[in-house]
């Protein structure tokens, strides 16, 4: 079966010892996590997790179910790249005389549509958002031409082209059911 | 109702009784001596059974919680004790057991300081329970606990392992209890679609040629009668997973037989030649599977499950139907059509003959040579009325009793199926009896399993715990003796065992017992054995180099089936 990019949406309630029990999945079935982002969503109490990994359809759709199952998880599901609207931010670190060597840099914010961050005589902090492609492509031109003194890139956030709002959903079902259902 | 600052210790025993809890299996130490002490007030409303390891107080809870349909209870203390839950809390997990495990933890400020007797219980348990949870000061205690039952008991039951820490339990709170039955992140029943009970009815009204399997999911939602009601409107033929096992009396006329590995012939065939297979409440072990690639594929396959996690898990179904099977069997009795399948049905006939012939008139009606494993099994059961709880352990002794024990009554047959626990057998047993303590209770071990946990023996003295206790001896660790012999090339690596007299062993826990050697001797000794609710201990020489037949190799089709 093809193995490709999967995105992993996860909402769990906020509770100590969530990561453990999503990330043991993965290892139970030796599936490497490309990234991870952990974050409050934008219902209090409930923290979505961004998960991407390298699987096949049939693993991924297992592993999401056996995430969905445990108590703590209100909802995991996945998706592919095209059902995603997905963003990842990268931050870079480089030497201010270098930079200053290089005569101008109007070109290169132009292109790659960079933020400075700090500039101050020692360095400079360069902010980029972008798909993973276009952060490395960044990181790859600064490499090659003055140095990257550190660079961080996060994992990736996702947001869903489809209409349907499975936790909404699915929170106003339970509502419905089982009243008032805030924690 | 609030009760004014109690001692952590005491909410904690009160939160049980809460939960209705009367029997604690258990073994006290530092981390948790403050529950113990408050336990003490306690011993007219809860009967604590200090098992002689952690591990036994599992299997024993386990037991209990099998045959009784209650939470078992554990509480023991923290570092090592904790550990030694671990393989009781894994095999309740797989097998689905309710069970509640309450290991003391050190002071919530010397946590993640190694130290003395810390671990993290709920790191290592975490995989391994539905939910593990720390309980750090007294105010959570009562929370925690009913959230623990709520989840174990509910919807797929499973382990739930409670870690409290001793400043939790010396602390004092202000103590009110409030059970839980809402967890907005779970749910544990799935509502049942009419979408999916149509579309199951219709596959099931095409069928000429119907098969249900038969797992704990109807013994766990207490469908038993419901199942019934099903398979006999339909006509449908059934057969059963080894720890669906009783869910069906024996001699119920649609009851063909025990799946899998070792199963009989006529079921293992029959899935290969079935138009529609109806699992209930089962997961498609791997035990019972053989071959996923050539399992089934002629048939439409229906699926009734309570986890969604297990539709499409391991075979690619039809006709997902979730929901307790408590609600789902009615649902789809209702839309089926009365049928016959009679040729159906008789054809499963000429399969059973050849079991007989082949397998089960030396195995389980020799006339001559040394004792089979089958027979023993067989007599036991009999002299019961086949009324008896049936507890094995694992390996040949228990393909055995699933094949040759026989059933009245549900909830009677305790094993550990997915873990395959050695050692599970006489913890089990006692804990099935103290559920249980009206029914016979027959636990058969084999000579290795038996040592695994035999100082339980001193758990049984001190409780006078009634159990009727029987050792298929063959010298050997007879399961991997046979694959030795099988795929081995006979090449016996570290499976023949030096034993203890066993009855000279139980004779110093002052458990009577006796010995046979000779076919003779065995209906005596049994009725014996049977003759008193007294703990007893059977050891039957039975031939050495015994095999479980027919077998299903690793690998092969269900359809591949050897018969010796």
């Amino acid at each position: 079966m093809e193995r490709k990019l999967y995105t992993i949406t996860v909402f769990s309630e906020n509770t100590v010892g969530v990561l453990g029990q999503v990330t043991v999945v993965f290892t139970r079935r030796s599936i490497n996590i490309e990234t991870l982002s952990v974050s409050p969503s934008a219902i209090k109490g409930i923290h979505k997790f961004t998960i991407t990994v390298y699987s096949t359809l049939d693993q991924v759709t297992k592993v999401v179910q056996q995430i969905d199952k445990r108590v703590d998880i209100l909802k995991a599901y996945f998706n592919t790249d095209d059902e995603l609207i997905f963003q990842e931010i990268a931050l870079y670190k480089v030497s201010t005389a270098k930079v200053l060597a290089l005569g101008s840099i109007e070109s290169l914010i132009r292109k790659y549509h960079i933020r400075i961050m700090e500039m101050n005589e020692h360095f400079i902090v360069l902010q980029k958002a972008g798909h993973y492609d276009e952060t490395q492509k960044l990181f790859d031109e600064l490499s090659d031409s003055i140095g990257v003194l550190q660079f961080i890139r996060s994992g990736r956030v996702a947001i869903t082209r489809s209409t349907v709002e499975r936790l909404t959903d699915m929170l106003n079902t339970i509502q419905e059911k089982y009243g008032n259902i805030t924690d | 109702m609030i009760e004014k600052k109690i001692l952590g210790s005491h909410a904690f025993i009160q939160s049980l009784l809460n939960e209705g809890v009367d029997t604690i299996f258990g073994y006290p130490g530092g981390a948790i001596m403050p529950i113990f002490d408050a336990l003490y007030d306690f011993d007219k409303h809860i009967n604590h059974i200090l098992t002689r390891h952690e591990q036994g107080a599992t299997h024993a809870a386990q037991g209990y919680a099998r045959v009784s349909g209650k939470v078992g209870v554990c509480l023991v203390t923290s570092g090592p004790a904790a550990t030694n839950t671990i393989t009781g809390i894994g095999d309740a997990m797989i097998d689905s057991t309710p069970l509640v495990v309450i290991t003391g933890q050190v002071g919530a400020l010397l946590l993640g300081t190694d130290a003395f007797q810390e671990i993290d219980v709920v790191g290592i348990t975490q995989p391994i329970t539905k939910w593990s949870y720390q309980i750090r000061k007294a105010e959570d205690i009562a929370w925690a606990v009913a959230r623990a039952f709520y989840i174990s008991r509910s919807g797929r039951p499973g382990p739930v392992v409670l870690d409290i820490t001793k400043n939790a339990q010396f602390e004092k709170v202000d103590f009110e209890y409030k059970p839980c039955t809402f967890i907005r992140s779970y749910i544990p029943i799935p509502e049942v679609s009419n979408d999916q009970i149509n579309a199951a009815a219709a596959l099931i009204n095409q069928a000429k040629k119907p098969l249900a399997l038969v797992g704990q999911g109807v013994i766990l939602a207490n469908a038993e009668n419901e199942l019934k009601a099903f398979l006999e409107k339909g006509n449908i033929p059934a057969a059963w997973t080894l720890l669906g096992s009783s869910a069906m009396s024996t001699d119920f006329e649609l009851n063909k037989g025990f799946l899998g590995m070792h199963g009989n012939v006529a079921p293992n065939m029959k899935t290969n030649e079935c138009d529609v297979l109806i699992a209930i409440g089962m997961r498609f072990d791997d035990r019972v599977t053989g071959d996923l690639s050539r399992y089934a594929k002629q048939a439409k396959i229906i699926h009734l499950d309570i986890d969604f996690a297990e539709i499409n898990k391991n075979v690619k179904v039809d006709a997902p139907v979730l929901g307790t099977a408590k609600e789902t069997l009615p649902a789809l009795t209702d839309k089926i059509l009365h049928a016959k399948h009679t040729e159906w049905i008789e054809s499963f006939k000429e399969y059973d003959e050849r079991e007989f012939e082949k397998v089960l008139l030396k195995e389980v009606f020799p006339t001559f040579g040394e004792i089979t494993m089958g027979e023993v099994i067989r007599k036991v059961s009999e002299a019961t009325n086949n009324e008896a709880i049936m507890v094995s352990d694992v390996g040949q002794n228990q393909m055995m009793a699933a094949r040759y024990f026989k059933y009245t009554k549900t909830r009677s047959s305790v094993t550990s199926g997915g873990l395959g626990t050695m050692g599970f057998a006489i913890p089990a047993a006692m804990g099935a009896k103290i559920g249980a303590p009206e029914r016979t209770v027959c636990m058969f071990a084999g000579d290795g399993g038996f040592q695994m946990t035999i100082q339980e023996l001193g758990t049984i003295m001190q409780e006078q715990i009634g159990i009727k206790m029987v050792i298929l001896n063959n010298h050997f660790l007879g399961m991997v003796r046979q694959w030795q012999e099988m795929f081995f090339e006979e090449r016996y690596s570290f499976t023949k065992m030096q034993n203890p007299d066993f009855i000279a062993i139980a004779k110093a826990y002052k458990i009577d017992g006796s010995e046979v050697r000779k076919r003779e001797e065995l209906d005596e000794a049994i009725a014996n054995m049977l003759k008193d609710d007294k703990p007893y201990l059977l050891v039957v020489n039975v031939e050495m180099k015994g095999m479980v037949y027919p077998m299903i190799p690793t690998g092969a089709s269900v359809s591949d089936i050897l018969l010796g």
